[in-house]
């Protein structure tokens, strides 16, 4: 760890922090130091009244054992599925608010609407709805109850969503393993029963637990990209810019922050909609600008600026200039709040579950979404008018980049090439090497091995080996900053190979230079737009998805959510770079099934490094074996 | 006097030292009672991070103490009967001269009254034969309290076994480098 962190930006915000006397997360993980080695480790035990227990990491022997005879092997997987639970709750939860409000919304009541027609169709069809003769409303009726009953079936039959997004072979192996998922609410139910006191004790079965939790995540990922791109519009390539920058001293500056955009799509229409208010007001128009996930919503679909990722949340409202920042769910810090009461800065909660103390709530709902978000973006005026004047500071830098890489807008530069066979190009390349591979990045960042760039060195290792580099949630903001999604990071720092196919994509999807090294495609639950790209390369190859020289990495480990994501990309036989270590070495059982074992199994594995040029090689590395074994 | 002695390689900074020591140092003298004592109750140990490790700072209890020599009104002295160097907290002034002149950084000023505050040595714990709470509570055996000689027994016939393995080739003792914590260490590359 160290004070110095990350981009020149958030440098400066730092400096500003030190200087007002602000206290911002890197103080508190100073004053976290150090951190429990029980907890890193994974052998603190909570979960009756009997304990906390914990198990002696020298006692190699497997003499300690808590109170009711667990082993570390028992505690750590134990711990590690209720991880994975917290992550997949999220994920399902938002998937299931996305589907309850677009059903509202068919019904008239609840002010959204169908913006994808194509995209409505094509996800019916894979769900064996019939579409003949029917209106846009009937149909999406009945991919909604298709949604719902995801979370309600009863009968063990594999899920909707499982089979809309599962290739054959993954599923066929899913199956033999007993990792069929049915109904996503029952698997939180499961996963929460069998980890509670005196209930599963097998660490191995443990950990399949884990990896169905993985799948069950997946569904919730899946749904929310599908419903979502439907309600609001599939992304396609867009000109953005990212960093603290895009704040502008003279606009009402609305900053929105979270994961779903059902909220901060009515966020961006109100905006418009009261442009001539804040005008009247004093302003120059508002500044909507994305936060985090909810963010890269915005920034797929509409080009919204991307002000910056989840730790810099704290050091967006030192700059003194944003007016509001607008919270939904997930990754928001309770450290916000405290920052923003140095300044006018209003932070304003929506949803009934997350709430902070000391900020202002207003309740969100979809069916008062309009009346809702006009009263927030008035809080935002009203916040610019109390600001006005006031002395703020704006780090100018900002980067451009293009963002929207939807599989669909991929296809769709793919097919101008080839029409017929719009992958052929892709694989055709992947044959010759020109592309090596391909990782996938998502999470967070994180202020414990930030100051090692850890995402920004491995990717540039990964280009430089012509390794193509896509990325979501949090990754996404820190490589964007980076410079590293513009047409000149092509030029930059690919390898040749890499750098004449991305020109050549450029020419055919009609740009002035080649397309950029890094794509960005979405937000956390777009990694399902990851898994289905790979997903149509497998079955174009007739290949698993295990046999193709990609991997993903979660380089800055945080969240649960990432655990539930990872645990999706094990299961489909993916190998998954992670640093932080993931709450597992205390257990030799864990470590060995999830590092080694599990590739014989899924052919998935977890692969723990940070330091980054050796992350990036152990990738490489591990694209090389996958290629010799397709012979390529 | 007994010596407490630190094993740097089994600290996994979990800081129940701190709390146990924050406990004993309470008016409820338990976990639950303290938490809400006003002012709050006070640690005499601070575990501090260096490298991929982490060290329980504690008093030592110098032999020849800066810490009492320094001190202008007679409040630092040596308890006759344990050996220990304790505060009279009425004498003290609160001018932190022993803090200052502490090679450990061990003493630290009591926030609410200004007095200096250091470990003790848990006086009420050695009239019933206890350890020092910190001690008691460390789960790792990190802290390891005993008579010098028989701590420094303990170090020199371990000596003697890792020669012996060394000569025999017998895995008698266990490698450094083997346990999960120094996994985690050696991943974060330290």
């Amino acid at each position: 760890m160290s004070r110095e962190m990350m981009d020149r930006a958030s440098q400066a915000l730092q400096n500003r922090a030190e200087k007002l006397g602000i206290e911002i997360g890197l103080d508190r993980l100073e004053s976290q130091q150090p951190q429990c080695g029980f907890g890193e480790l994974g052998t603190c035990c909570r979960i009756c009244y009997m304990g906390p227990c914990r198990i002696d990491p020298f006692a190699t022997d497997g003499s300690s054992r808590g109170v009711c005879g667990a082993t570390a092997d028992v505690i750590v997987t134990r711990n590690l599925l209720r991880e994975a639970t917290g992550g997949t709750a999220s994920h399902i939860g938002h998937a299931r608010h996305v589907a309850l409000t677009l059903r509202e919304a068919i019904r008239g009541n609840a002010p959204y609407g169908i913006v994808d027609r194509g995209k409505l169709i094509a996800v019916a069809g894979g769900l064996g709805i019939a579409t003949d003769g029917k209106s846009d409303t009937e149909i999406a009726e009945e991919v909604v109850a298709k949604a719902l009953e995801d979370f309600a079936r009863q009968d063990g039959e594999p899920g909707n969503w499982l089979k809309l997004h599962t290739p054959h072979k993954e599923f066929e192996m899913w199956r033999d393993l007993g990792l069929v998922v049915s109904n996503v609410h029952n698997e939180i139910e499961e996963a929460m029963h069998r980890t509670s006191g005196g209930n599963d004790a097998d660490a191995v079965n443990l950990l399949l637990g884990t990896l169905r939790m993985g799948i069950a995540d997946g569904v919730g990922l899946a749904m929310a990209t599908d419903l979502q791109d439907i309600m609001f519009g599939t992304p396609q390539v867009c000109a953005v810019e990212a960093n603290v920058g895009v704040l502008e001293a003279g606009r009402v500056n609305l900053a929105m922050h979270g994961h779903n955009p059902v909220l901060s799509e009515k966020i961006l229409e109100w905006s418009a909609k009261l442009d001539g208010e804040a005008r009247a007001a004093g302003a120059d128009g508002i500044n909507v600008v994305g936060v985090c996930c909810t963010g890269n919503e915005l920034t797929m679909r509409h080009g919204v600026p991307m002000a910056g990722h989840n730790l810099q949340s704290e050091l967006l409202i030192v700059t003194g200039a944003v007016d509001a920042l607008v919270v939904d769910v997930q990754c928001i810090w309770p450290g916000d709040v405290k920052v923003a009461e140095c300044f006018d800065t209003k932070v304003i909660t929506t949803e009934a579950n997350v709430k902070i103390t000391g900020a202002m709530h207003v309740p969100f709902e979809a069916e008062h979404a309009d009346e809702a978000a006009e009263k927030i973006v008035r809080v935002a005026i009203k916040a610019f008018v109390a600001r006005k004047g006031k002395e703020v500071e704006i780090p100018q830098q900002k980067a451009s980049a293009l963002a929207g890489f939807s599989v669909e807008a991929i296809l769709g530069v793919l097919s101008k090439i080839d029409p017929e066979n719009p992958l052929k190009p892709v694989i055709d390349n992947i044959v010759a090497g020109n592309i090596y591979g391909a990782v996938g990045f998502a999470g967070c960042p994180n202020p414990k091995i930030r100051s090692s760039a850890m995402t920004e060195t491995m990717a540039k290792e990964l280009l430089a080996n012509n390794v193509l580099v896509v990325a979501t949630g949090c990754t996404a903001h820190i490589l964007a900053q980076a410079g590293m999604m513009s047409p000149d990071a092509t030029e930059q720092y690919c390898g040749e190979g890499l750098k004449a196919v991305l020109t050549a994509l450029g020419g055919a999807a009609g740009l002035d230079g080649p397309l950029p090294p890094v794509w960005h495609m979405g937000s956390c639950v777009d990694n399902s737009r990851i898994v289905t790209l790979l997903a149509a390369l497998a079955d174009t190859l007739d290949v698993k998805i295990s046999q193709l020289p990609v991997a993903g990495s979660a380089p800055e480990l945080v969240a649960e959510k990432a655990i539930s994501i990872g645990a999706w990309f094990l299961a489909l036989g993916m190998t998954v770079h992670i640093a932080p270590a993931p709450h597992i070495l205390g257990s030799p059982v864990a470590t060995k099934v999830l590092t080694e074992d599990l590739e014989g199994i899924t052919g998935g594995r977890a692969y723990v490094e940070y330091d980054p040029a050796k992350a990036a090689a152990g990738l490489v590395a591990h694209i090389a074996a996958k290629r010799a074994a397709l012979g390529i | 006097m007994k010596e407490l002695f630190v094993d740097i390689q089994r600290c996994a900074a979990c800081k129940a030292c701190e709390i146990a020591c924050a406990v004993e140092h309470s008016t409820s003298k338990e976990l639950f009672g303290a938490v809400s004592e006003r002012p709050a109750p006070q640690k005499r140990v601070h575990v501090e991070s260096a490298r991929a490790y982490a060290y329980p700072v504690c008093c030592l209890h110098c032999g020849d103490a800066p810490c009492i020599a320094t001190c202008p009104n007679g409040a630092m002295s040596r308890d006759a009967d344990s050996g220990a160097v304790v505060v009279n907290e009425g004498r003290c002034l609160g001018c932190l001269m022993c803090a200052m002149v502490c090679p450990f950084g061990a003493i630290s000023a009591h926030p609410a009254k200004r007095v200096a505050v250091k470990c003790d040595r848990c006086p009420d714990r050695e009239k019933r034969g206890q350890q020092p709470a910190c001690v008691d509570a460390c789960p790792t055996h990190a802290l390891q309290f005993g008579d010098e000689e028989d701590l420094m027994k303990e170090k020199r016939l371990s000596t003697a076994a890792r020669v012996a393995q060394a000569v025999s080739g017998a895995a008698v003792v266990q490698q450094p480098g083997s346990t999960p914590l120094d996994t985690l260490r050696s991943l974060r590359g330290c």
